[in-house]
């Protein structure tokens, strides 16, 4: 790192998740060195990299995910609504709660389409009419009209592109402040990949989105901010337009243009 | 090395028709094997039912065990295998399921909890005999159940927990791990996760080893016959209070008599013993289809 990125770059004023000194190690190992950076409010927030560099694992300590891998130890600062994610008076299963996450392969309950959106406000004590949330959360991941009529079939005859926005429409019924999404079109074609950049579009009015991702199209053409990280470090972090047109850093500009990576 | 025409490595089709027939020879090898161990069972069962089949009537099913063998009939033995293997399934399965859920899901993996792991490994090997002097020890004597169902039912459960254990563990293993890590991220309790989605999922493999273990436990002779399971029982069973015969027990006091009558009769109930086996594994196949029908 040859400065501290986020002094130089203009961002929104209201972040709402700040990573400070974050450090992960695997049994001892590091994986992610000291990141700092803020993630906006209804931004998308996307973090690029070569493979293995930790995006996915810096991904999962926004949400306490790296709680279920063994030996996975957390330094530094996860503030979140002024509170540290990974103190030891947090509930992980409350943070969940408010950050919700997208994985990278679809992986529905093996359960009706239905059960799989109502499933989660169900356990955490949702009151209202479970009909209109589900419609509601089929709707704003685009999926609605596919499966209005099939909606007691299970989630396992959907294709993978279905699949993928139906984890997305159980990860909204849950109205998250975040959503993580770690690579979520990685395993799916262009066609629903399309589909899904064109549903995070409409939901950055009322969600703040943070996305891993390997395809640097993509980065490109959806989020708002970028970080680069590279064997762990943070290497530059800024607006995404900035990151990809006038890198401050040698080996940003190498990694967007596509020279290693 | 090979200059570029050539191809790296020479192939040699001589060693290639070798290596096929020693493939042929291990393949045929294998198929005599397994059809002897076929053959020994279809001698065993002709053996059986040549033997049985003249005996097998309602009179034999209904009526009670008698010194005549004309007159003898597997009543009480029949009622007492349903009552002992109801009574196990009672016992055993919610406490297999609970350890292999607490062994998968809820262990720390710490050095109680191997140790824990590495018994339940040894103690599927203990001999059923050994099951049976700690059932006549425990259950019998020190806790004052007398030579009861209860008594037999515990002593059994013992026997096949391990099994179900094990069978368990091997279900929730195969339930993959992003079921749950998508449970976790809506904000689900490790409960909620187990209870809605790696229970289920895992469903259709415990049910399977747990009917095996039944099948298992429905055969098993010895640690009845330690614990006391009477060989002459008049009477059905009202309670698992009540002494008891199995038909296992009837089966080996039968076959212990001098003539042959009794012999053929053991036949008669070895044949009734396995129709109950094969009702209880046809029904494992029946219910693991349905469950996997629905998880599709």
């Amino acid at each position: 790192m040859n400065s501290t990125p986020n002094e130089q770059v203009p961002l929104a004023d209201d972040s709402i998740i700040d990573l400070q000194e974050v450090s992960i190690f695997y049994s001892g190992k590091i994986a992610v060195d000291k990141v700092s950076f803020p993630i906006a409010k209804n931004k998308i927030t996307s973090i690029i990299g070569p493979s293995g560099c930790g995006k996915s694992t810096l991904l999962r300590s926004l949400n306490r995910m790296n709680d279920f891998i063994p030996g996975v130890t957390v330094d530094g600062m996860v503030t979140y609504g002024g509170q540290n994610l990974h103190g030891s008076e947090v509930d992980p299963v409350e943070v969940r709660r408010c950050i919700g996450m997208v994985f990278q392969k679809p992986n529905p309950f093996p359960k009706s389409i239905y059960k799989n959106v109502a499933w989660g406000p169900g356990i955490n004590g949702y009151k209202d009419s479970m009909d209109e949330l589900v419609e509601q959360s089929l709707r704003q991941a685009a999926l609605w009209e596919e499966v209005k009529d099939r909606l007691h079939e299970s989630a396992l005859s959907l294709s993978g592109g279905q699949q993928q926005r139906l984890c997305i429409a159980r990860a909204l019924a849950m109205a998250p402040d975040v959503l993580l999404m770690d690579e979520p079109c990685s395993a799916l074609d262009p066609i629903s990949t399309a589909h899904i950049e064109d549903l995070l579009f409409e939901l950055k009015s009322r969600y703040t989105i943070v996305i891993v991702t390997h395809n640097m199209q993509q980065a490109a053409r959806i989020s708002d901010h970028t970080a680069f990280l590279e064997t762990g470090k943070l290497i530059e972090f800024g607006v995404t337009d900035q990151i990809f047109t006038r890198p401050q850093n040698q080996r940003t500009e190498e990694y967007v243009t596509g020279r290693f990576g | 090395m090979s200059t570029p025409d050539k191809p790296a490595f020479q192939l040699d089709y001589g060693d290639l028709k070798r290596r096929h027939r020693k493939a042929k020879i291990f393949a045929n090898f294998c198929a005599t094997i397994t059809w002897m161990g076929v053959a020994l069972l279809a001698v065993l069962l002709a053996q059986v039912s040549i033997d049985g089949f003249k005996w097998l009537d309602w009179q034999f099913i209904s009526s009670f065990p008698s010194r005549f063998p004309a007159k003898a009939g597997i009543a009480s033995a029949l009622v007492g295998t349903l009552w002992l293997i109801s009574l196990i399934a009672i016992i055993s399965i919610p406490i297999g399921v609970a350890t292999a859920l607490y062994l998968e899901e809820f262990n720390s993996k710490n050095r109680l909890n191997r140790l824990i792991e590495l018994n339940i490994s040894n103690l599927a090997g203990v001999p059923s005999i050994v099951y049976g002097i700690i059932g006549l020890a425990v259950f019998v004597r020190q806790l004052g159940l007398e030579r009861s169902l209860l008594s037999g039912a515990l002593t059994m459960s013992l026997l096949i927990l391990p099994i179900i254990i094990i069978a368990s563990r091997e279900a929730i293993k195969t339930v993959p791990m992003s079921i749950r890590h998508a449970a976790f991220a809506l904000g689900a309790t490790r409960w909620q996760t187990t209870w809605a989605h790696v229970l289920p999922a895992a469903s259709p493999g415990i049910l399977t080893g747990v009917i095996l273990a039944l099948s298992r436990a429905i055969g098993e002779t010895a640690p009845l016959i330690m614990i006391g399971g009477l060989t002459y029982v008049a009477f059905f069973p009202e309670g698992p209070m009540d002494s008891f015969t199995a038909l296992p027990i009837q089966i080996f006091n039968w076959v212990a008599r001098p003539q042959q009558e009794f012999h053929e009769l053991a036949a008669g109930a070895i044949i009734v013993l396995l129709a109950v086996l094969l009702l209880m594994n046809a029904a494992a196949i029946v219910i693991r289809h349905k469950a996997e029908q629905k998880f599709k």
